[in-house]
């Protein structure tokens, strides 16, 4: 798949990555990815598209004269295969562990009936027991007169798999009120659940007179909101036209065939069925042959996805074709496709969807049109080596057995080479106690590879060609893998002038080697060898690649090319001196083969040579700087501890109280002081007024000095400004009319 | 000669401390409350010396405010001395509430940086 001819190009460590050694290339590790993105659930484990690996290799090319050129080559393979397995034992287990009761009870009655639908289609046993709280809370929902529709209809559904003990009367009841509702319902919906409710009372008790007198009426009311391409309204003040809204509407239609007391009349059927046929005409598909249905218009409130949406057509769909009679003409293409469109999203994630794709799955298998037969290969990776034989088997959708049939391999190719085909027509036995198709050994033109292998079911009994869906031809990828054979391997160290050899050493590459060679830069390293197929004929691998790893860790890569019969690569030291980076010493050999269906691919350490290469001249480019350790560049950066700064050392308590009681000491000196000098209050002001505004502004005074303490404490700058700010205008005041009685009598004192 | 220098260091503490009686009350009281702040602040000094200055901001608000309110009290001094005639015109009322003013803004800047 390389281009063999890149001949003395160097992968440069530093830029070069190779994610497409063996291991991820090997059948068992192809990715299988969903592209039903628009599907709620992804499944990786079973699905059609098998993507082989993209690659993307960057590479540095360099010139014997320096000036490198980057070349970009992004090689991508992708190839749509489809396989589809029919519903199995995963399936079986995934229910059980979806639908867990909680308390007794799965929360509301749909999720009730829900998971008994999926229980009883899967055929589990074992379910978990929760009769007795869901009989309960459908015998209250039948019994109240206030409960909704919705709510009754689940009701009957529940019961129609519990067979509560609900007695006549209120069966009678509801009924009574489900006809009054049907005589007055505009809205689909109300048709849908009236009706669907009815019919499950038929079901249920048959004492209960559920006919409709009128239902060539309602059958009409119905068709009313039907559209031109199929699909149905909502209601008829509702111009928005929904598919799911269809097969709600064919199922509200099959239930009122069905409830008729008397025939309905044949036109409206088969207008009914041409409305079918236009609603399919609409279906989507994808291009591994499934199709299914999508609500057109995206509206955020109402919107199904496509899964409930085909769900709810099939639904539809099948309860009609089984209430009718006659044909309609629905290609069983299209019904297989359904079948592969639920049998693609593997086992869903949510309870939801998981009945969905069960409950369809359901209908489709009973449907009156066609049964839709799958055909899955248990394994689609075959050893030659191994002799594995290649099986087929053919089941119905939920995994039962087949009618009687022959699969026939009609053709079988190599992938990407649609025309010549290695096997025409082959018919496969059947073992009928494993109910197992399959081929003895594979003929002798198919040798190692990915195959193409077309299938075609041919049934044995011709009625039962109306009766099944077989899809015509199906293609399944198949790899073929066996053990290569490796010989004349050799490494050899030539004269470059003469092209003798000076050493030559063989190799077993089956084996361990430990060559160890040496040469220098007029020489060159000659390695060969060659490959076959357990067929005998010459395999080429994906990928032959030879790595020189000098001791600074500084590599390079070549290309192994193959001259028809053998591989072979000659480096000739002259001219990759400089690409060498002049690093003489010791350069360690690894040879690394691999291919998909290459059983026994290797990556080997072939020896080491010792090269002695001519010393450097000045303007020699260095060595690339060491590659960073993907795994380093992208991995989880090294965790950033943060330093706290350790508090600071605190002195002992003791001392810094001692210093508290020293600070004091001066104050206690200035009182005693001020007692010597022999201070008094005498200036104090006698009259009441003046000796008034003395006692606020000391007060003021002392009031500020407060409010400090408390900003120290607990306010906050803003809070103290403003409150300093009255208390500074109450001080100012008073403090001026204090001050100036002070002056004013100092004044008179001197006067006098 | 080392009597004589004890002798005339005598002397003039004792012409020092009479000379100082005859200062009036008001400037002595002042004068307490100076060698007071300054003492205080002396203090705050030598335990920075011996402990350390961990919370150093409130040790600067400490000594600062004590030297602040010093100075103020020098400046409130030299406005009511009578001997000096510059301040003459000033009434001693004025230069106290000026004194006031002044602690109270000082102050309220202290008590912002005692963290």
């Amino acid at each position: 798949m390389l281009a063999t001819n890149l001949y003395g190009m160097s992968f440069s460590h530093g830029i070069f990555s190779l994610p497409l050694l063996f291991g991820t290339f090997g059948p068992t590790g192809i990715s299988q990815s969903s592209h039903r993105h628009d599907t709620t659930q992804h499944n990786t484990t079973q699905t059609q598209h098998s993507r082989i690996v993209s690659t993307l290799i960057t590479f540095r090319m360099a010139r014997n004269l320096g000036g490198f050129l980057v070349l970009f080559l992004a090689i991508s393979i992708c190839e749509a295969a489809s396989i589809f397995q029919p519903i199995s034992d995963s399936h079986r287990s995934a229910a059980l562990e979806l639908f867990s009761p909680t308390d007794g009870s799965f929360g509301s009655l749909e999720e009730t009936y829900e998971a008994l639908r999926t229980f009883e289609i899967l055929g589990i046993k074992k379910r978990p027991d929760i009769s007795a709280a869901s009989c309960q809370s459908v015998s209250e929902t039948l019994g109240s007169s206030t409960s909704s529709l919705k709510d009754v209809f689940h009701a009957l559904k529940v019961n129609s798999i519990l067979k509560c003990k609900v007695n006549d009367e209120t069966f009678q009841g509801v009924a009574k009120r489900l006809k009054a509702v049907l005589n007055d319902a505009s809205s689909l919906l109300d048709f849908y659940y009236s009706i669907g409710s009815l019919v499950l009372i038929k079901d249920q008790n048959s004492g209960v007179d559920v006919l409709l007198h009128d239902a060539d009426g309602v059958f009409r009311s119905i068709k009313a909101l039907s559209q031109s391409d199929g699909r149905w309204r909502y209601s008829s003040n509702n111009p928005e036209s929904s598919t799911y809204a269809a097969g709600l509407a064919l199922e509200a239609l099959a239930g009122t065939v069905s409830l008729a007391s008397s025939e309905i009349d044949q036109s409206l059927i088969v207008t009914l069925k041409n409305d079918i046929v236009k609603l399919f005409d609409s279906i989507e598909n994808y291009d591994d042959g499934s199709f299914y249905f999508d609500e057109k218009l995206v509206d955020a409130r109402e919107h199904q996805g496509p899964l409930s949406t085909t769900s709810s057509v099939v639904r539809g769909f099948t309860a009609f074709a089984s209430v009718t009679s006659g044909s309609i003409n629905v290609p069983g293409d299209k019904i297989l496709g359904l079948a592969k469109f639920f049998l693609g999203i593997g086992i869903p994630g949510n309870s939801k969807d998981f009945f969905n794709q069960i409950d369809s799955l359901a209908c489709l298998e009973s449907n009156r049109v066609s049964v839709p037969l799958i055909l899955s290969l248990p394994a689609t990776v075959l050893s030659l080596t191994k002799k594995d034989q290649l099986k087929v088997k053919v089941n119905t959708v939920l995994g039962s057995s087949a009618p009687p049939l022959t699969v026939k391999l009609v053709q079988a190719f190599i992938s990407g080479t649609k025309d010549s085909s290695v096997i025409e027509s082959l018919e496969l036995k059947f073992d009928p106690e494993t109910a197992v198709h399959f081929l003895d050994v594979l003929p002798k033109s198919v040798d190692v590879g990915n195959y193409k292998f077309v299938f075609e079911i041919v049934l044995h009994d011709s009625e039962d060609k109306s009766v099944y869906a077989t899809g015509g031809q199906t293609q399944v990828p198949v790899f073929v893998t066996g053990l290569i054979k490796i010989d004349n391997a050799e490494i050899a160290v030539l004269d470059s002038d003469h092209g003798s050899v000076e050493t030559q050493k063989q190799l077993d590459l089956a084996g361990e080697n430990a060559v160890s060679l040496s040469a220098n830069h007029l020489q060159k390293l000659r390695l060969s060898f060659r490959l076959a197929t357990p067929r005998g004929n010459i395999f080429k691998p994906h990928q032959a690649f030879l790595k020189l790893r000098h001791e600074t860790k500084v590599e390079h890569i070549f290309v192994v090319g193959n001259s028809g019969k053998q591989f072979e690569i000659i480096l000739d030291f002259l001219g990759l001196v400089e690409k060498f980076f002049y690093l003489s010493g010791r350069y360690d050999i690894e040879l690394t083969v691999g291919d998909a269906v290459m059983e026994n691919s290797f990556l080997r350490a072939v020896g080491h040579v010792e090269l002695d290469l001519p010393e450097a001249p000045e303007k020699a480019p260095r060595p690339p700087p060491l590659a960073v350790d993907p795994s380093s560049r992208y991995g989880p950066k090294a965790e950033i501890t943060h330093i706290f700064r350790s508090p600071e050392k605190r002195p002992p308590q003791e001392l810094s109280l001692a210093f508290l009681g020293l600070t004091l000491l001066p104050l206690v000196g200035f009182l005693i002081g001020l007692l010597r000098i022999g201070v008094n209050l005498k200036n104090f002001p006698t009259s009441a007024v003046p000796a008034t505004f003395a006692l606020l502004f000391h007060l003021g005074i002392a009031a500020v000095l407060l409010l400090y303490v408390l900003f120290w404490l607990k306010l906050d700058l803003f809070i103290t400004l403003k409150t300093l700010c009255f208390l500074g205008t109450f001080l100012m005041f008073v403090g001026h009319r204090i001050l100036s009685h002070l002056a004013s009598t100092s004044a008179k004192l001197k006067s006098a | 000669m080392v009597k004589s220098t004890s002798k005339d260091a005598h002397a003039l503490f004792h012409s020092l401390r009479s000379a100082y009686a005859a200062t009036p009350t008001n400037l002595k009281i002042i004068d307490l409350y100076v060698v007071f702040s300054v003492f205080t602040a002396l203090i705050q000094v030598v335990y920075m010396a011996i402990v350390g200055s961990f919370p150093f901001n409130s040790f600067l608000s400490g000594v600062l405010s004590c030297i602040g309110t010093a100075v103020l009290a020098v400046c409130l001094r030299i406005q009511v001395n009578k001997e000096n005639k510059e301040f003459k015109d000033l009434p001693p009322e004025r230069a106290f509430a000026d004194f006031v003013l002044c602690n109270l803004v000082l102050h309220l800047v202290i008590m912002n940086f005692l963290g």
